[in-house]
């Protein structure tokens, strides 16, 4: 049973239709207490920081969350998921983020490109990871953000992407916990398969 | 490297598809989901579904359409047409669509990009601009299929809704569309290069050509295209080769 997080920011529909699709089953948890036994859970996520950070404080979620790593639960964090488990975000300075991955969350500093970053773009794989098993480098996957994770230490990041002159973590990594910027429940078969491994992580 | 996108455009009254989609490999080409699911399968980028239903009681059958589509096929898709509450946005994105496009209730009250975008964040909020060449380097904004002149600068529009947190525009020429003569590029390129965020060029594709130049003179983010895609033209395998061929990085 995969449990979805629901602190009312964006669009959960896509993430379960997907997992739907895979046969995996799931539910939506909307207070922190849902998690009190959960083993697997996806932190998902599109809009600001700040906002996503206020929403899980209130719906009782920060303690819950630091439980479920203690225990080892598995954790999926996917776009604003991802940003939330560092430790702070220029994006809201001042909002302090669930920090389970040491370092913070940046805006792209080149200055030649769109912001968004939005639409399909490649991945290059730094190290191997059980869900990014069947993934090779080279394989396209859909981004939707202004921001982006810089872990503190290099051996976090498990897959970059270019964008512009800028290389980011499009995937990061620590013990049980695992995050993506891009969205693999919008990314096709190749998304599908990451979501997959992550039903038998 | 970053792929521009394809984007085919699908119209929808009633929740069929009407403009004449043909398909050949399709057993019913009036079906929306049908037809997502053969974009889909050759690698389009993203989908753009326009609710074109003349009647009000009957736009809660793009809803029915909309879950069905997010239910099978796992691309980014758009809805536009006819949305003008906060409620309407929220009825779609619970349906699993990822962005709604809003264009005549945006002219009507600027506030409603800011307002949306706040609640549901700038990356599903579309602004969908239709555009009319009315002089040198000049391009008025209009309503109603390009019947209505909005009163508006399209560039300067275009520039109040990113700042009121629109996270894309698409821009479509009311000159070219449907003639097959290929984009406005000079509209395309001015508006791209004032805004920040991406825009979507839109109306007049009738070549590969055309998506070439939306690109490279029209600086577009992604191109928008319906018939050629509908009537088998060409697939967007095809496309995406010649655009590779050419320089243009691409998903393939």
């Amino acid at each position: 049973m995969i449990s979805i997080i629901d602190y009312g920011m964006g669009n959960l529909r896509s993430v379960s239709k997907a997992l739907e699709h895979l046969g995996a089953s799931y539910r939506f948890c909307t207070t922190g207490k849902d998690l009190a036994k959960a083993d697997k859970v996806i932190l998902p996520g599109v809009g600001a920081f700040g906002d996503a950070m206020k929403e899980l404080k209130s719906r009782g979620f920060i303690g819950p969350l630091s439980d479920l790593i203690s225990r080892k639960a598995r954790l999926l964090g996917v776009c604003l998921g991802l940003q939330l488990l560092f430790e702070k975000s220029e994006e809201n300075p001042g909002v302090k983020g669930l920090g389970i991955f040491k370092g913070s969350v940046k805006k792209f500093h080149s200055t030649n490109v769109k912001i968004p970053h939005m639409g399909w773009n490649d991945i290059k794989i730094l190290k191997k990871h059980p869900l990014l098993a069947g993934i090779a480098s080279g394989e396209y996957f859909y981004f939707v953000h202004s921001y982006c994770g810089k872990p503190s230490a290099k051996s976090l990041t498990l897959a970059t992407c270019r964008y512009g002159r800028e290389d980011f973590s499009a995937v990061v990594g620590q013990d049980h916990v695992f995050a993506t910027q891009f969205h693999p429940e919008k990314s096709q078969a190749a998304g599908l398969r990451i979501l997959k491994n992550f039903t038998r992580w | 490297m970053f792929a521009r996108r394809i984007i085919p455009c699908l119209d929808v009254s009633e929740g069929r598809v009407v403009k004449g989609v043909k398909f050949v490999s399709l057993k019913d080409a009036g079906d929306p989901v049908s037809c997502a699911q053969a974009y889909d399968r050759q690698n389009a980028d993203e989908l753009v579904f326009l609710d074109i239903t003349a009647s009000h009681e009957k736009r809660r059958t793009m809803i029915e359409v909309a879950e069905k589509v997010a239910a099978t096929i796992f691309i980014p898709f758009t809805v536009g047409g006819g949305i003008n509450k906060i409620q309407d946005i929220r009825d779609l994105l619970r349906t699993g669509c990822d962005k709604v496009s809003i264009n005549t209730s945006a002219i009507n009250n600027p506030k409603f990009i800011l307002e949306a975008s706040k609640r549901f964040g700038s990356q599903c909020i579309v602004v969908a601009i239709d555009a009319k060449h009315e002089g040198k380097n000049q391009w008025g904004v209009y309503t109603h299929g390009g019947r209505h002149p909005a009163g508006l600068d399209a560039l300067a529009w275009a520039k109040r809704a990113a700042k009121l947190g629109a996270g894309e525009i698409l821009l479509t020429s009311m000159d070219c569309d449907g003639t097959k003569n290929g984009y406005d590029l000079e509209l395309t390129r001015r508006v791209s290069e004032s805004v920040k965020i991406p825009v979507i060029a839109s109306g007049g594709v009738g070549t590969l050509d055309h998506i070439y130049q939306g690109f490279t003179k029209g600086k577009a983010d992604a191109c928008l295209a319906a018939s050629i895609f509908h009537f088998g033209e060409f697939t967007i395998p095809q496309t995406k080769s010649y655009l590779r061929a050419k320089g243009i990085p691409v998903r393939l």
